[in-house]
């Protein structure tokens, strides 16, 4: 018998046989096809028991209800709270991806310390102690004012708390960041003399004429604001948008109005001449419970005639007298300011002129009007009893100069602290406190806040994340994240109620971090003598339980308590009436268009930011989640995209995708062009809330912020920051 | 005719030459044939497997006896009607807390899951592959099948069997089942996806989606 190939090929053959015979081939293909269905990486949701958690969300101070899905102690899933009178089961992008910033890798594990240069583990108790012991320090050399604190909210009982902390240390020096809450209160408080929020009943609204607000973009609450919009669309409402960029806002309105920037103030002073002019105004309202209608006609005279206006703003007259005519005929017209999602106060003669119009409508305190939601009450702590070091360090004038001077009116002027840490030689602030805030990344000029940071001997974090403040700081004390806490929320922003929320814990802290109503009764108490007397309480849940008293049952069953049958305070001026003129603003400068810094010879365009619901521009980092969501409009790869009109692109000879260099009086940035018909010609707009330097490779090197190349404008007369944009310029790179 | 003879003379001394050759060909199909299968229906069955030992041992029996609502006892429908599936730790602490007996699988189980505080980590004869959706509520409320239709006589066992893992997929034996070429005698011995469609297009339950009215493809796999 001979062996030759043949044999060979025969027993390779036989085996093949014997193998398609065997269960072999059909085994292992069936293990490998359910192994790749099931790759060990793709994440599958753990098993275990669901429950639900009703809490709200305090990621923006919009005061949603929220519904967190737990499969045992692990969220997996926030949604809206069904009949919640905010967002009444809606919830917005952020929102929804909250479970992301709970498991996040940007969370701040447990207390740090910066030891030349590096993060070293610190023993809480260790930190609070060396803290405390540069706090007593200061005391001891008679500067408790030197102490500051920033904080997002100066409201509820965490603010509460720490403000509660610096008076009794001894220092004014609380800041809370700023936004159109501060030129909203302030409009109030000048024409009804109330100490309110500015609530908007924009549901029952039948035309609300919005002055670059973006109303579905974050302005206000924004889950209220996008079903208001939707109530008042489905009872036949209008809206008219005036922006000088097309933003969803502008684009689902009934009528777009693209307007100069900068002169939104201009065209309500037009309006209302045009509306006094014809005598289109509520005379009911302003005979009977209105002053200084004369000098509010005075004020809109010949040099706000539409003519004037047009050539301020660059809207032809024929469209300003429409507009003031389509306002006036509306049954329950709503004016409303503030750019974008309000993140900048913006001028408070701006803000006036467009609360003015709503009065000559008289619908202030009206449904379908601007309502003043007043100030929540429900904490009514005894008075601290204040030592000497104290009570001279709070009669110390404020850093910033709020209150007094050249700025009566203001209370927080948190966009003037930079600058005055960077003016004298000395260091006014010796330490620096900074929770549920990141001014280092969201303050006009990034630089000279880091500048100006980098004098401050000693900054302490209490942030949850890694943002660019705590980046910055000296010690972070980490705070519970938003799922993981007690808090009361006093107010929902813009919503015309008084509500009350109450988040609640939906986990157990995830990592080893303390709540920032803790941290500061523990420091308290580290400080001792009076500072640790006005902090009776044993914990801040403690504390929340006892101030919230009889409400506290129904909040942690419900999630909320609401006044239904609110009914607006009636105007507090001293004439009993809404005030047109009164001696305070009387002594206001008057309105003048709002310039932003840069020459036009060498920056020929103007930039200005724009808001999108899907970045987060506060003190909170975009998730993952929201990254993917973004438009391929405004981030490609790494780089913004800056939106620039055909034609002004044509000019510099910029084309669609072209690789550019946007550069600003206070900065350059690599861009590429989007070419976009709904921006004026000679207007750039980048997205707010990209080019993080801080948190994880999911946000940091990503785009630009436009904090970053926008520099501080000072509103003179009240102090607030009115740099909605800057000149620019934009060429080839 | 002298053609032909000398066609058939050469064929016949070819095929005496081929004999040989033939047979070794023969041969060396069956040596492989033989070998494959060999390979294949007996060393390759067990080589897939790897063995593992539960955690703890568990008595089904003696628990069945101080029990009054059989299974559902301890692996319970929770008030949303999702199933709780393998008892959690808090579940077995409200009479473990101390060992009960003198049992050292009791013992090690207390010392070790109880008193740490740790959960137990089963390892589930039953586990179907993560893309697969399955309501127990569907079928034992709705559909009243009894445990022992899917799981077989577990509740009837005094030991915990050894655990077999695909060493490819990483799931249980129990799912494709003991038999090599996956056949099986009672309705347990196997929970592949045909077990599964078979039984549904028998009863004619959810035969299609409710989304998309087609065939079942949706109702397991979401």
């Amino acid at each position: 018998m001979k062996i030759d190939r043949r044999c060979f090929l025969s027993f390779i053959v036989g085996g093949a046989a014997g193998t398609a015979l065997s269960p072999l081939p059909w085994k292992i293909t069936d293990d490998l096809s359910i192994w790749s269905q099931n790759w060990p990486w793709t994440p599958v949701p753990s098993r275990g028991e669901t429950s639900f958690v009703t809490s709200t969300c305090t990621l923006c101070p919009g005061g949603c209800g929220i519904r967190v899905r737990k499969v045992d102690e692990r969220a997996v899933k926030v949604d809206g709270l069904k009949g919640h009178p905010v967002n009444d089961g809606g919830l917005c992008i952020l929102g929804l991806a909250a479970a992301q910033l709970l498991y996040a890798s940007t969370r701040v594990r447990g207390p740090l310390k910066k030891v030349d240069g590096a993060w070293r583990e610190i023993s809480w108790a260790d930190a609070i102690q060396e803290i405390a012991a540069t706090l007593a320090d200061l005391r001891a050399k008679g500067q408790p004012q030197s102490v500051a604190w920033i904080s997002e909210s100066d409201r509820g009982t965490t603010a509460e708390l720490c403000k509660r902390f610096l008076t009794v240390y001894g220092s004014p020096n609380y800041f809370r960041t700023p936004s159109l809450q501060d030129a909203y209160e302030t409009a109030l408080y000048l024409t009804q003399g109330q100490r309110a929020m500015a609530g908007f009943d924009a549901a029952q609204a039948d035309f609300v004429l919005s002055f670059s607000s973006g109303l579905i973009e974050g302005w206000g609450s924004p889950v209220y604001m996008f079903r208001a919009r939707n109530a008042m669309r489905q009872h036949g409402g209008r809206i008219g948008q005036v922006e000088p960029r097309l933003s969803k806002t502008a684009a689902k309105a009934d009528q777009w109005v693209p307007i100069t920037p900068g002169t939104e103030g201009a065209l309500a002073l037009g309006l209302i001449h045009v509306i006094i002019a014809e005598g289109l105004y509520r005379k009911n309202f302003i005979d009977s419970r209105s002053t200084g209608f004369d000098a509010l006609k005075q004020l809109v005279g010949a040099s706000y005639a539409p003519e004037a206006v047009a050539k301020l703003t660059g809207i032809e007259a024929k469209t300003i007298v429409d507009l003031a005519k389509a306002f006036a005929a509306a049954k329950k017209p709503l004016a409303v300011c503030g750019r974008g999602s309000g993140r900048i106060p913006g001028g408070l003669q701006e803000v006036l002129a467009v609360h003015y119009l709503n009065a000559l409508a008289g619908n202030i305190n009206q449904p379908g009007g601007v309502i003043a939601v007043p100030e929540p009450e429900y904490i009514d702590w005894p008075e601290p009893e204040m030592d000497a070091v104290a009570s001279q360090g709070v009669q110390q004038p404020r850093l910033d100069g709020a209150g007094r001077g050249s700025f009566p009116l203001a209370r927080y002027l948190l966009n003037r602290l930079p600058e005055v840490l960077t003016a004298g030689s000395s260091a006014p602030v010796q330490a620096l406190f900074v929770s549920g805030a990141n001014p280092a990344y969201s303050l006009a000029d990034t630089q000279a806040v880091a500048k100006a940071f980098s004098k401050v001997p000693l900054i302490v974090s209490l942030s949850s994340y890694m943002d660019e403040t705590a980046a910055m700081a000296h010690y972070i004390l980490p705070s519970h994240a938003h799922l993981e806490r007690y808090e009361d929320v006093p107010a929902a922003l813009g919503f015309p109620k008084p509500i009350l929320g109450l988040s609640k814990p939906a986990v157990k802290p995830v990592f080893k971090t303390k709540y920032v109503g803790d941290v500061v009764m523990a420091l308290a108490k580290a400080v001792g003598g009076s500072v640790a007397g006005a902090f009776g309480w044993e914990s801040y849940e403690a504390c929340l339980k006892q101030t919230l008293g009889g409400a506290w049952d129904t909040l942690v069953k419900n999630g909320y308590v609401v006044d239904g049958q609110f009914k607006p305070a009636e105007f507090e001026t001293a004439s009993q009436t809404f005030e047109f003129t009164n001696p305070a603003l009387a002594t206001l400068p008057a309105y003048a268009v709002q310039r932003v810094p840069g020459d036009e010879k060498s920056f020929p365009l103007t930039l200005i930011p724009y808001d999108t619901m899907r970045l987060a521009s506060g003190p909170i980092g975009s998730p993952p989640f929201l990254m993917k969501a973004l438009e391929e409009t405004a981030l490609q790869q790494n780089t913004s995209l800056v939106d620039v009109n055909p034609a002004t692109a044509k000019e510099l000879g910029l084309a669609e995708g072209s690789a550019a260099v946007l550069s600003t009086p206070k900065g350059s940035a690599r861009v590429k062009v989007h070419l976009f018909d709904g921006i004026m010609p000679g207007l750039l707009a980048l997205p707010r809330g990209l080019g993080h330097t801080a948190y994880d490779t999911y946000l940091a090197g990503k785009g630009v912020n436009t904090n970053a190349l926008i520099g501080p404008v000072e509103d003179p007369g009240s102090g607030f920051e009115a740099g909605w944009g800057i000149r620019a310029n934009l060429t080839r790179a | 005719m002298e053609k032909p003879q000398e066609n058939v003379t050469s064929a016949a001394g070819h095929g005496e030459k081929e004999d040989g050759a033939g047979a070794a060909i023969v041969l060396f199909f069956i040596l492989g044939l033989v070998a494959s299968l060999v390979i294949g229906w007996i060393f390759f069955p067990p080589l897939v497997y790897s063995t593992k030992r539960q955690p703890v041992d568990f008595n089904h029996v003696k628990h069945m006896e101080l029990v009054s609502d059989g299974c559902e006892s301890c692996h319970f429908f929770r008030p949303d009607g999702t199933y709780s599936g393998v008892p959690q730790l808090a579940q077995c602490i409200q009479c473990h807390e101390e060992p009960n007996g003198e049992d050292p699988e009791e013992v090690k189980f207390v010392e070790e899951f109880v008193k740490k505080g740790r959960e137990v980590p089963w390892l589930v004869y039953s586990r179907q592959p993560a893309c697969v959706f399955f309501s127990h509520a569907a079928h034992v409320k709705m559909a009243q099948m009894d445990c022992v239709t899917c799981h077989g006589h577990i509740g009837e066992s005094e030991n915990l069997r050894p655990y077999q893992e695909n060493r490819i997929s990483g799931y249980s034996r129990d799912i494709w089942g003991k038999n090599p070429l996956g056949l099986r005698r009672n309705s347990w011995d196997r929970m592949k996806m045909d077990v599964c469609a078979e039984c549904h297009a028998g009863a004619h339950v959810n035969p299609g989606s409710v989304q998309t009215q087609k065939d079942g493809c949706f109702v397991c796999h979401k």
